[in-house]
């Protein structure tokens, strides 16, 4: 057993070793890995970004009361009437004899994206007096909260980055009104970054769409006090056609649309690592091929097939670790951390950043060596089975 | 002296699409331990096939083959692999040295077959280099050293591990005039005074004069043996 560690040892340390002898061959079976890599981790990073974002963006105590059969906050109503009913629902928390309830209105209006220099939707949202004090994560970083009844809006910090013309203290036109900006926000991590807020009163007056709302948020006790509220409304005729869930599973439910992006990384990551996959089978059997006469002298001299062919696959793991890695780097380089946005299930923008998060990263190294393990195989079997005749050994 | 090698009635073909071409015919022969033999012959005429049915890299079709009283003809391929690095050996025509192994690193190759522990490994290998006279290039890569430095070093790794046999299979075939002279020099002396057998294959006539006998292949049959002068 020793013997034969040695040996592979020894011919593993030949192969890597020589392997600046096949330096183009080489550097090219690597930057096909590392392409692979580099492309796989940006849709899984896009994927894990927008999931973090999406299904980061609720609260478990926080009630979402939508209409039943809405897929989304857009094609959602609930009346003036309910909202009122809801708020004095049980486990409802208060606040200066207050329910701390709103209910919002979530329209689409235009921006210009910085980075396209094209117009795109973004989500603009009424929410009512206790708006904020619902979203927890929520901090006012610059400026005020809007005034109640006037024509102020606090905006998004990662809509601020994303959509041009929307600075502190600029005032902007929006649906024929001018709207002075107040305020910036921050919620790192969620979706509310990308919105442009209000207050609903002037929202729903504003956009012609009076007494309307789309959804309503109540602040609960606790967590466990969604389902007492969910069957308390049930039960209300006056309630029925509602759906009532955490906010938090809402916006899970949301995070859906990323899974479309995890098909389409593996889809291209597989395609792609095929691709990969040849250029390493490739260099691999022109490595054994331009090394037949050593190897066939080591044979001779008494190493096994076994050494050859372990000193073979490590080559190709090696070379392929050698291009994850460089994958890796690149992705970091290229987009980690940097904030993008797409379409969002309510047809706005949604800004969020690519997110190469650890488990994503073991995910890319374990393909790069699943790339090598297979280049390296095949090629490592021709090594083993290479005759030990001296006629070899003196190509 | 006892018989190293006695091979008998062995038999050997190849087959070349729907040919059969014979290489050995009920060849019979002995080497004796302590010999030191010279294979001549025309192209064609089974020298390296001899070579690498005594050095257990290739397999007869049929007949005996036996090493120092055992059979070999009958060892799996592993079996032989192992027999190999104990018994044998081999010295190449083009060195056949890892290019980027440094001297001593190629010397030791062999011992990694052995359950030697690395220091021993290292005293072999200056042992055998100082054999060969090329102690002082042990840190050099075979592109620093000529060619009869770089045959001297395949040397020292054919006898690092101590074996009975060295099979030579052109051993200067690349090799000018002096330079040659002085490697068929070592190898008489690995002959004479560590009690080596070797067997070389070689069309040098002035190379086959440093063996004991010469042996003369044509079409797979020994045409006639001679002394050494």
């Amino acid at each position: 057993m020793a013997s034969l560690l040695n040996q592979i040892g020894a011919v593993t340390a030949l192969n890597v070793r020589s392997i600046p002898q096949r330096a183009w061959m080489s550097i090219a079976s690597i930057v096909a890995v590392a392409l692979t890599i580099a492309v796989l981790l940006f849709f899984l990073a896009l994927a894990q970004g927008l999931t973090r974002t999406v299904e980061g963006s609720g609260s478990d105590d926080v009630a979402m009361v939508i209409r039943s059969g809405s897929n989304a906050e857009l094609n959602s109503v609930v009346s003036r009437d309910q909202l009122t009913i809801l708020s004095s629902g049980p486990g409802v928390m208060q606040r200066a004899s207050r329910p701390l309830a709103s209910g919002e209105l979530l329209v689409i209006v235009d921006g210009l994206k910085r980075s396209t220099n094209t117009k795109a939707n973004m989500p603009f949202r009424g929410i009512g007096a206790e708006g904020l004090a619902l979203r927890r994560g929520v901090t006012i970083t610059q400026g005020r909260m809007f005034s109640p009844g006037s024509n102020e809006i606090v905006v998004g910090a990662g809509l601020i980055r994303e959509f041009a013309g929307f600075g502190f203290g600029e005032t902007v036109r929006i649906r024929g009104s001018d709207w002075k900006i107040v305020g910036v926000f921050e919620a790192p991590g969620t979706v509310f970054e990308s919105e442009l807020w209000a207050d609903v009163a002037v929202t729903q007056s504003l956009f012609n769409r009076p007494n309307a709302y789309q959804t309503m948020r109540v602040q609960l006790a606790s967590p466990e006090a969604v389902a007492p509220f969910k069957t308390w409304a049930d039960a209300d005729p006056r309630l029925q056609g509602l759906e009532i869930l955490s906010e938090r599973a809402y916006y899970a439910r949301q995070a859906s649309q990323s899974n479309q992006f995890i098909v389409i990384a593996w889809v291209l990551g597989i395609l792609m690592a095929i691709g990969a996959l040849a250029g390493a089978v490739n260099t691999m059997y022109s490595s054994v091929a331009t090394r037949s006469a050593e190897i066939a002298t080591l044979r001779i001299i008494g190493f096994s097939g076994w050494a050859a062919f372990f000193g073979t696959m490590v080559e190709a793991l090696a070379l392929s670790m050698m291009g994850g890695i460089l994958g890796i780097l690149i992705a970091f380089v290229a987009f980690n951390g940097r904030t993008t946005s797409t379409l969002g299930s309510g047809f706005t923008q949604l800004v969020f950043k690519f997110d190469l998060s650890p488990p994503i990263v073991i995910t890319a190294i374990v393909m790069a060596m699943v790339i090598g393990f297979v280049g390296g195989f095949f090629p490592g079997i021709r090594a083993a089975r290479q005759r030990p005749q001296l006629e070899l050994a003196a190509q | 002296m006892t018989d190293l090698f006695r091979l008998t009635d062995v038999e050997k073909s190849y087959t070349r699409g729907k040919e059969k071409i014979s290489i050995f015919d009920k060849l019979t022969m002995r080497i004796e331990e302590g010999d030191f033999v010279a294979i001549m012959g025309p192209s064609g005429s089974g020298k390296t096939t001899l070579l690498n049915l005594l050095g257990g890299t290739d397999k007869a079709n049929k007949g005996e083959i036996e090493f120092d009283g055992k059979r070999i003809d009958n060892l799996s391929e592993g079996q032989l692999t192992a027999w190999r690095a104990a018994n044998v050996g081999f010295i190449f025509q083009f060195y056949n040295l890892m290019p980027i192994l440094t001297a001593a690193q190629n010397v030791e190759l062999p011992l990694l077959l052995t359950k030697l522990s690395p220091k021993k490994r290292r005293d072999n290998v200056a042992t055998a280099l100082k054999i060969v006279g090329l102690e002082d290039r042990a840190k050099h890569r075979p592109r620093e050293m000529s060619g009869g430095q770089q045959q001297r070093i395949a040397i020292a790794r054919a006898i690092v591990s101590d074996p009975k046999l060295l099979l030579c299979d052109e051993p200067t075939g690349d090799l000018d005039r002096t330079t040659a002279d002085e490697i068929l020099g070592t190898l008489q002396v690995l002959n004479r005074d560590l009690g080596k057998t070797i067997i070389m294959v070689t069309h040098d006539a002035q190379a086959a004069k440093y063996a004991k006998r010469t042996l003369h292949l044509d079409k797979g049959h020994f045409v006639e043996s001679e002394l050494a002068a």
